[in-house]
């Protein structure tokens, strides 16, 4: 029973742990705007939530038949399967960062992690309030 | 969690970058100068970033910045006839330092710039953070 009240939850918690996640790598990207040589990197967001909410199966997981097997991060979210940005126009050092697009994505990233903490603080309140006593108006 | 690791990554950026700025202003001090503390013309200086993984298990992935080495320009400085000056060579010529202003000038706005775009992504991720500890409060 409790499960049920928790269900509806658990889309958005994994959406909101994606959505903080992909914050830290474009916070990367921006951070390592004058490292020569730097690769610009992103999460395929729709491919990775599909992976978390078990849509999909994660290409590359490991499978873990005893309990000391490693399982390391597999699918969109793994080093090796994040995507690398390409370069927007050709820079001497080789560095792929483009300032724009990555702070366009930074600002767009941001105001879908605030939606979806929104939406868990609504759907938290619609539990509560059926929770609630018809007496207590 | 990983938005915490904004923090590290975004103040180590933030830290190279002002490492870079002070370069800048060494070089632009030194614009004119004649003799280093070697007794040589002063060398520019510019920093070398280097990308610093950062993070473990779930945070793998995070990307900060570190100054790996502070190079020296080997250009030989600007060489300017003026027999009457102290430190004026047996030809008559004095040596200044090899700055380039101009370029000084670039270096100094481009780091002020990465600078303040570090700064936004870390307040963005405070303001995020706090929101996120009223989850649930209404």
């Amino acid at each position: 029973m409790l499960n049920r009240l928790t269900d509806s939850l658990n889309f958005q918690t994994q959406a909101l742990s994606l959505r903080s996640e992909r914050q830290r790598l474009l916070a990367s990207n921006i951070a390592n705007a004058d490292t020569p040589g730097y690769q610009a990197r992103d999460i395929d967001f729709a491919r990775a939530l599909r992976e978390a909410t078990g849509d999909l199966q994660p290409a590359g997981q490991l499978a873990a038949t005893q309990s000391g097997h490693m399982s390391p991060l597999a699918g969109a979210r793994s080093d090796s399967q994040k995507t690398y940005a390409l370069a927007a126009q050709t820079n001497l050092d080789s560095n792929t960062v483009d300032m724009d697009r990555e702070r366009a994505n930074f600002a767009d990233n941001s105001v879908k992690y605030e939606a979806t903490l929104r939406f868990i603080n609504g759907a938290v309140r619609t539990t509560l309030d059926a929770m609630k006593s018809p007496n207590a108006a | 969690m990983s938005m915490f690791q904004i923090f590290s990554v975004s103040g180590s950026a933030v830290s190279a970058q002002s490492q870079r700025l002070n370069v800048v202003a060494s070089n632009l001090a030194n614009a004119d100068t004649v003799a280093g503390p070697d007794g040589q013309a002063y060398k520019a200086r510019q920093v070398m970033f280097q990308t610093q993984l950062m993070g473990a298990g779930n945070d793998v992935g995070s990307a900060g910045v570190r100054v790996s080495t502070i190079t020296e320009d080997q250009t030989p400085g600007r060489r300017v006839l003026d027999p009457k000056h102290p430190q004026a060579d047996a030809d008559g010529y004095v040596t200044y330092s090899n700055v380039n202003t101009v370029e000084e000038m670039v270096n100094m706005i481009s780091a002020s710039r990465s600078y303040q775009n570090n700064i936004e992504v870390m307040s963005t991720a405070k303001s995020l953070l706090l929101k996120t500890l009223q989850l649930g409060q209404g």
